[in-house]
């Protein structure tokens, strides 16, 4: 996915041309792209380096931070349980919702893959709750639909099941928040659907010329080519499920017995509501080292499944 | 004439039925906010008797405070996002796309990877530096991301989309004598405005929706956004749930008429800046 930068051709004349300009296009580009980089600088990069050296520290905000060593790491890996449980509840939670959420909006796609009628009614009412499923209102919604007393369990009862406290149980409540977090695959779904809409039609025909089956022709050409798009979709989904946040903390607070105590709330907690900085800067330290580990493996396990045209010998499309 | 057949299934029935199924919730959450608090469970849709005064209850949900003023602080925080976000993102998206200038791969390489930085490193840091300004609890932090090139995602969309206008209209205006400033203004900017569009959107429903940065800088009530009064609800000892459901129905009207308006480009957007490999 990540972009080879395309070598753009140019004929030798306007090279020729361009070399007296490129002293002035240095100091364009880095005028341009000036309020980016300041932003890198003290946005990112800076408070990287700064969060690494917190997490030696002990720091509240209201005194200078004091050097501590590895003790905050030593307190993590060794005796603290909540962080075990908040890896554990997270690992769950990605595990289940990513793939959840690629298979279900892949196949939505195809399913909006097509020119019919009303066609884009459907793609809206389909893409409706993504659009304000961030938002702190639809958690609300959640927690209310699937209360003890809620309207999730009034249709079950007509199926005679009788429901449960969804999300005050603690075997149910995670599961739950999967659900929720699928049932906004909008904008996964529309990356699907703008890759699956540049696949080249004709590869198609001349597979039904051969006689393929609708079956074949998915697992051979549709699947193949939207690979980029997938690992795309994969790569994203893995990195964002893990910073998962307002669901947690708006519907259950963690809980029950911190069966939802996602590690970004976690973290959230140790940072601005304990202001323990040092130690939430170590957790975020560990987050970042397991989404690095998380996503390189992604790309080296890539090469294996991943499939890109430039490489496949076709005329980029 | 299979495949024919299992068009017409597709059409006539999973779709509607799946459409219908997604939106349930939402037809289930505006008849809900028209209930009483002992009527939430019940399975119709439609209360027995309409409470229009959670709407005018739940508006001006305290003594002092209303959502007046709450939906007067978003849109002023929005209009900043909105415009910032827009003007630099193409700034910083031309010099990718077409300045040719020392290092410009690897700092291109270097904004893809922050696409996949996790917030949580740089969040605490940050924080700090603001406090140490003296700018936490104003619209400062929340503002202030979107003037510095509006974020990594919307450059790169706009890179693409950039990289996909021919090079002849930049030759053309530089045989004119247009420097690389006059072919930004003159040329890429007016060609750029559909992508442009996308990033607006975009900038406006993820700043409306980013809880996470408003709980954090926003502490005094009369700074407060929608989201933040929505939280106030769910902070009360006995939760009016009508109350809350109304108001925050009406908190996602205006992305919803933000998608309506501008409907086609959410799909047609992202295809035509083609995130592919």
């Amino acid at each position: 996915m990540i972009a080879k930068t395309s070598v753009y051709q140019e004929s030798a004349l306007s090279r020729l041309r361009k070399s007296a300009a490129f002293g002035r296009q240095h100091i364009a580009g880095y005028l341009f792209i000036s309020p980016w980089l300041i932003g890198f600088f003290l946005l990112t990069l800076w408070p990287i380096v700064r969060s690494f050296y917190l997490s030696f520290t002990e720091y509240s905000l209201l005194e200078d931070p004091s050097w501590v060593g590895l003790s905050n790491y030593e307190e993590i890996f060794l005796r603290d349980e909540i962080f075990k449980q908040s890896l554990k509840v997270t690992f769950t939670f990605v595990l289940f919702s990513v793939p959840l959420k690629l298979l279900f909006s892949l196949m939505v796609a195809m399913l909006l893959n097509r020119s019919i009628r009303g066609i884009n009614v459907y793609r809206t009412a389909i893409y409706f709750p993504s659009l304000i499923g961030g938002s702190i209102a639809v958690s609300v919604l959640w927690r209310n639909m699937f209360d003890l007393k809620g309207y999730v369990n009034h249709v079950l009862g007509w199926f005679g099941i009788q429901g449960v406290g969804w999300l005050s149980n603690p075997d149910t409540s995670l599961a739950t928040l999967v659900l929720l977090n699928a049932w906004q695959f909008g904008s996964t779904m529309v990356i699907f659907l703008a890759g699956l809409k540049q696949i080249p039609q004709d590869l198609y025909e001349s597979a039904s010329v051969d006689g393929a089956n609708p079956l074949r022709k998915f697992f051979h050409i549709t699947l193949p080519m939207l690979s980029p798009v997938m690992f795309f979709n994969l790569v994203l989904g893995v990195i964002g499920s893990f910073q998962m946040f307002t669901s947690a903390f708006i519907i259950t607070k963690g809980g029950p017995a911190n069966s939802t105590y996602m590690y970004a709330l976690f973290l959230f907690e140790k940072a601005f509501k304990h202001y323990q900085m040092g130690y939430a800067s170590a957790l975020a330290w560990i987050l970042l080292i397991i989404i690095a580990v998380l996503t390189a493996l992604n790309f080296l396990v890539s090469k294996y499944w991943v499939y890109y045209e430039s490489e496949g010998g076709r005329a980029n499309g | 004439m299979r495949t024919q057949r299992s068009k017409n299934l597709v059409s006539q029935l999973v779709l509607p039925v799946m459409s219908f199924l997604m939106l349930y919730p939402v037809f289930w959450w505006i008849g809900a906010s028209l209930k009483k608090n002992s009527e939430m469970g019940s399975p119709s849709i439609w209360p027995e008797e309409p409470m229009w005064e959670n709407f005018t209850k739940g508006w001006f949900i305290s003594a002092d405070y209303n959502f007046t003023t709450f939906y007067a602080n978003t849109l002023m925080m929005e209009f900043f996002n909105v415009l910032g976000g827009v003007v630099t993102s193409a700034l910083v998206a031309y010099g990718f796309a077409r300045l040719n200038f020392k290092f410009r791969g690897f700092w291109f390489s270097i904004l893809l990877l922050t696409l996949m930085l996790p917030g949580q490193v740089t969040i605490i840091p940050q924080y700090i530096f603001y406090n140490n300004l003296g700018l936490v609890n104003s619209y400062i932090p929340l503002i202030l991301p979107h003037f510095l090139g509006g974020g990594a995602f919307f450059i790169f969309l706009l890179v693409q989309f950039i990289r996909g206008i021919p090079r002849e209209l930049d030759e053309a205006a530089k045989i004119d004598g247009a420097s690389v400033y006059g072919i930004f203004l003159r040329i890429i900017f007016p060609l750029v405005k559909p992508a442009l569009v996308t990033v607006a959107i975009f900038t406006f429903i993820w700043s409306w929706d980013d809880f996470f940065g408003q709980v954090l800088y926003l502490s005094s009530i009369e700074k407060y956004t929608v989201s933040l009064g929505l939280r106030m609800f769910v902070d009360q000892f006995e939760v009016q749930w009508g109350q809350l459901l109304a108001m925050s129905l009406l908190s996602v009207l205006p992305s919803v008429i933000v998608f309506f308006l501008a409907q086609k480009h959410f799909v047609e957007g992202i295809a035509t800046t083609g995130i592919k490999g």
